[in-house]
């Protein structure tokens, strides 16, 4: 045999020893075990899912205190909070305006009475975590950034809306006000879903 | 019903009450205190106003619980001789007309002027915006608060 026709088959062989590789890695059964999405899909998961914790977050229940500024919200339809109510150095309010002065432990059961959850209060104004108006992907960002969410990993973040009393009360307002569009388990289901899937956001 | 005891003005004092009964009712109807106004009801208007552990707390729609082994000032209590410089402020601009949310008032400028000794009209603003006055004594209520900051700036230097 010649040569040139000895480099042919030998490039054909290698040829066919690759192509048998590729063959046999698509279609050789794979064991069972925990399913594992790509990296594309679990992206699409995950920003499904924060689609829906941004309603939540975005309702007045959670954005009416995540605010720029100084003054917080009010009501279901946002308007500024009455008596000139100021976040204050510690996100709790001015001297003898404290949250606290009225915003009792539990909410008042009375209509038009203040809302209620332990140590009631803003952000604080060095990370005021304001909200209102991002979209969902630019709010998943913020959620995620360590410097501005007072250093919490997503596992932390998890716990917050899972049983942090302030997040909490957003399900229990007193009467006069909207709930948010989830339940608060829907939305701890949601919220995690987006954590395990990557916690991906929108490009 | 349960035992709350709580220091009222300096002094430890019990009242047999449903735990959640709002902290005004016990300090007008067990201890005859009425000094302090039911306005609202829903922390809207500032007229019952107590300071409960320095903090100048809407008592109608805190429980009796929540001060439970704290203390609480009442407008009683703000001074033995009534010769605290904000009521000898109040008597000097005669700041109440009906007088009706006075001590309310009073009690939250209490607040402001331990936190803000010299306070400006910007800080009185914000302290006191939770306080209404349905009579508009707003501009004396002002003028006494800075006045009361000159009597106790004087006591300090005495």
């Amino acid at each position: 045999m010649r040569k040139g026709q000895r480099i042919i088959l030998a490039s054909v062989g290698v040829l066919a020893v690759l192509l048998l590789a590729v063959l046999l890695w698509t279609w050789w059964p794979r064991p069972a075990g925990p399913a594992r999405t790509s990296p594309a899909t679990d992206d699409r998961k995950a920003i499904a899912a924060f689609e829906a914790v941004a309603t939540v977050l975005s309702s007045p229940r959670c954005a009416n205190c995540h605010i720029t500024g100084e003054a917080p919200l009010q009501g279901d339809d946002g308007h500024a909070h009455v008596m000139n109510v100021k976040r204050g150095p510690d996100g709790r309010g001015t001297p003898a305006m404290r949250c606290a002065n009225c915003h009792q432990e539990t909410s008042s059961l009375a209509a038009h009475a203040p809302p209620g959850a332990p140590d009631w209060r803003l952000p604080p104004p060095d990370r005021p975590m304001a909200w209102k108006g991002l979209s969902p992907a630019e709010l998943g960002r913020m959620l995620k950034d360590r410097a501005k969410n007072g250093n919490r990993s997503l596992a932390d973040l998890v716990e917050h809306v899972t049983s942090d009393k302030l997040v909490t009360a957003c399900w229990k307002p007193g009467p006069g006000r909207a709930l948010p569009p989830l339940s608060h388990q829907e939305f701890v289901e949601k919220f995690t879903e987006w954590v395990n899937n990557g916690a991906a956001c929108a490009e | 019903m349960g035992k709350i005891t709580l220091k009222v003005n300096g002094e430890p004092r019990v009242a047999e009450v449903d735990p959640q009964t709002p902290l005004l009712w016990v300090v007008r109807e067990n201890f005859g205190l009425t000094g302090t106004k039911f306005g609202c009801g829903i922390a809207q208007c500032g007229a019952c106003t107590v300071i409960l552990e320095g903090d100048a707390v809407r008592s109608c729609v805190t429980s009796v619980a929540c001060a439970e082994g704290k203390s609480v000032t009442t407008i009683e209590g703000l001074s033995k001789d009534r010769r605290h410089p904000l009521q000898q402020a109040w008597l000097a601009e005669q700041v109440p007309q009906c007088g009706y949310c006075q001590s309310g008032q009073i009690m939250s400028a209490a607040v402001l002027l331990k936190a803000t000794p010299d306070p400006t009209d910007a800080d009185i603003d914000d302290a006191m915006s939770g306080n209404i006055c349905r009579c508009g004594t707003y501009q004396r209520i002002r003028r006494a608060i800075h006045e009361a900051a000159k009597l106790m700036k004087g006591a300090r230097r005495e």
